[in-house]
């Protein structure tokens, strides 16, 4: 019993790490029907960033605490900055392009990314320092759920819940939710759309990044190529919940973070990735609409 | 030419991109010996790299936008059809290059003919993808799966049955086809974006049974000792073998030329084609579309599959990490940056981008990063690639007497 809920919990930490990148690419497609293939990388970029400023500060002697702060706003600020730039250079010039044109340039610029931080940095894996302490309170139950796993499971609901608040209440999250409707009417009744695809990525990215952050301090080790796997997982999520759908992303994540954990716990670590695109191909191939996603006709 | 407002917003740019890449290109840490490495020079190369293409971005645009547009477009783009329009052109341009392609073994090292060879078998994945993307418009991103099918059939019959390069070309075709109608299948309702990553999935799932499965593919470790192409029986040292494949590599590019060039002007090859322009449009003209993507997928498969038992033969041993999606993102380069649907193009797209970093080995490090980059730019800037696809057009000209 307990290993079952071992696996549970770890499958509910992946499931809400998933969750945090899916956000990303379920919000993206939700506004421009684009598949950012480069959201992966975003995530890595959150992750390097997170890891680079966490070693010079405890080299340089900070306290825990404001390492932890200190790097966790350099992740998110330089994530949205990342996201926001690869809007303007790569998807803004093909908004009215083909389909297949900006799907194209984010592959390309997802590699382009990776092997920017390749070259800037190392291809080797990096240890990625200790941010999220073992609590004492946590000490009867360590061996079913680490302080790690807990510390990502709080952080998600939290962002989970502002970023509910955010797309319900606030105008931008007004504007969001419009744009998304429907673009050309978005723009009739004054919403400038460029702003809130900004925003959108921006905000996409941010997610992102907390989940790089969170998840090399579980794994407690980076290297550039993260992003990729991470990105494809992220996306598996996202369409299994019905890709435009934002809390079909998180269910979709937990249904998928669930699955892996007990595949591997089950039946065999080897296939890991295999379980998560079989599981891909299976929902595309008898829904592609995914969970809660809406079945839309194609209209001429 | 550039205005005093562009270059102060050329100036702003490069100052945002400093930032952006502050922590990654400047900071570098040692996090074991605990070492801070400032790379300040790189801030400054930065901003003067970014600067100078902000100037040359505006410069081009600029411009293109103060040129006549249509009239320079259409002379600059074609310049290569209308060469190849005028018969004496064409067969003086066929001459000189059939020339060389068959002397090439002769005057250069073995070195040399051995990366020509493989710059021409992605010619032939570069024209198998260029029937599935170009003219099908279905964007498939696991290609490379149908490569590592017939590289791993070659390689496992050879082994286990000791069955011939002659006799598995075409079961390695066959068996790459197969997959490809296998994978058409189920993904043929699917849309753009959904059929790409679909496909990617599938190519992974390939590589990891085939990394993960070590009673059936020996696994990571590969498969060594295959058996080179024979010749009538006949023994061949190493250099002979290596002349000998590249002549064969040459017979086959030209053979998938003659036809794809045949099957784009074929009534499947123009269903293909308003199977890419417009899905609904293209039924209502009585086109069966589910045939016409499996076949599209099942014949851009079957030269993946025939190319993937040459890389085999070739190189002697194969294993997982020759098939992963990098290789998919470089034929798909191929395709993109050489115009898609071009058959003159994917020539052009796969000589360049493979031979350009056996050349430029001090830039080999940037190879990727220039993949990446191309796709962007070509995307960008010029859609329809190095030499664009000329649509057949029809005229009518009235006979004068």
């Amino acid at each position: 019993m307990d290993y079952f809920i071992e696996l549970l919990f770890s499958g509910l930490t992946r499931g809400s790490i998933y969750a945090l990148i899916a956000l990303g690419y379920t919000m993206v497609y939700g506004i421009i029907g684009l598949i950012n293939f480069a959201h992966g990388e975003i995530y890595m970029i959150g992750a390097f960033t997170a890891f680079i400023v966490a070693t010079v500060l405890s080299i340089y002697g900070f306290p825990l605490l404001a390492i932890v702060i200190i790097a966790g706003v350099a992740a998110v600020l330089w994530s949205s900055a990342y996201g926001y730039t690869i809007e303007k250079i790569a998807y803004k010039p093909l908004r009215h392009a083909p389909r297949l044109s900006p799907l194209i340039s984010a592959i390309g610029m997802s590699i382009f990314l990776q092997n920017y931080v390749l070259l800037a940095q190392t291809s080797d894996f990096l240890p990625f320092p200790m941010l999220i302490p073992d609590f004492e309170f946590m000490e009867p139950i360590a061996h079913i759920i680490g302080s790690t796993d807990l510390v990502i499971l709080v952080t998600t609901v939290i962002v989970m819940v502002l970023l509910t608040l955010v797309i319900k209440f606030t105008r931008i999250g007004k504007a969001m939710r419009a744009t998304a409707q429907d673009r050309t009417m978005a723009t009739l009744v004054g919403i400038n759309v460029n702003n809130v695809i900004s925003a959108t990525f921006i905000v996409g990215s941010a997610l992102a990044a907390i989940g790089g952050l969170l998840i090399a301090s579980h794994i407690g080790q980076i290297n550039f190529y993260i992003g990729f796997i991470a990105g494809i997982k992220a996306f598996t999520a996202a369409v299994l919940g019905g890709i435009g759908s934002i809390p079909g992303a998180v269910l979709g994540s937990l249904v998928l973070g669930l699955t892996e954990s007990f595949a591997t716990g089950y039946v065999s670590s080897d296939y890991e990735d295999v379980f998560a695109f079989s599981l891909l191909v299976m929902i595309l191939i008898f829904k592609p609409s995914g969970l809660l996603g809406k079945a839309t006709n194609q209209k001429v | 030419m550039v205005s005093l407002k562009e270059l102060k917003k050329g100036f702003f740019t490069s100052l945002w991109f400093v930032f952006l890449t502050f922590p990654i290109v400047v900071i570098k840490v040692d996090p074991i010996e605990r070492t801070v490495m400032w790379r300040w020079q790189n801030a400054l190369y930065m901003a003067a790299g970014t600067f100078c293409v902000y100037l040359l971005v505006k410069y081009f645009q600029n411009r293109k936008e103060n040129q006549s547009s249509n009239e320079n477009k259409a002379q600059t783009s074609s310049l290569i059809h209308r060469a190849l329009q005028k018969p004496l052109q064409r067969n003086i341009l066929f001459g000189v290059v059939a020339t060389f392609a068959i002397l090439f073994p002769h005057l250069f090292s073995t070195y040399q003919t051995n990366v020509m060879t493989t710059a021409l078998m992605y010619v032939v994945l570069g024209l198998g993808l260029n029937i599935v993307v170009g003219l099908a418009g279905l964007l498939d991103l696991g290609f490379v799966a149908f490569y590592a099918v017939g590289a791993y059939s070659y390689a496992l019959l050879n082994l286990h049955f000791g069955l011939g390069f002659w006799t598995v070309l075409p079961i390695g075709g066959l068996l790459a086809a197969t997959f490809g109608i296998l994978l058409g299948f189920p993904v043929l309702r699917l849309r753009g974006d959904y059929l790409a990553i679909v496909t990617l999935g599938f190519g992974e799932i390939i590589r990891l049974i085939l990394e993960n499965w070590g009673e059936f593919s020996k696994g990571p470790s590969g498969i060594s000792n295959i058996s080179r192409p024979g010749f009538f029986g006949m023994g061949l040292n190493l250099e002979q073998s290596i002349h000998y494949t590249y002549y064969l590599m040459i017979l086959f590019v030209i053979v998938t030329i003659f036809v794809v060039n045949r099957l784009q002007d074929s009534r499947l090859g123009r269903a293909w084609i308003a199977l890419r322009e417009d899905e609904i449009a293209c039924q209502a003209m009585g086109i069966d579309k589910r045939k016409t993507k499996l076949v599209a997928f099942s014949l851009g498969a079957f030269w993946a599959g025939i190319v993937g038992v040459m890389f085999a033969a070739k190189t002697t041993f194969i294993n997982p990490a020759s098939f992963t999606f990098l290789e998919s993102a470089i034929i798909l380069s191929i395709v993109v940056l050489g115009g898609m649907g071009s058959i003159i193009g994917v020539l052009l797209g796969a000589l360049i981008l493979i031979l350009m970093p056996e050349y430029l080995r001090a830039l080999s490090e940037y190879r990727m990063l220039a993949f990446g980059a191309i796709l962007v730019c070509m995307m960008v800037f010029r859609p329809q690639g190095l030499i664009s696809n000329i649509r057949r057009t029809y005229k009518f000209e009235k006979k004068t007497n």
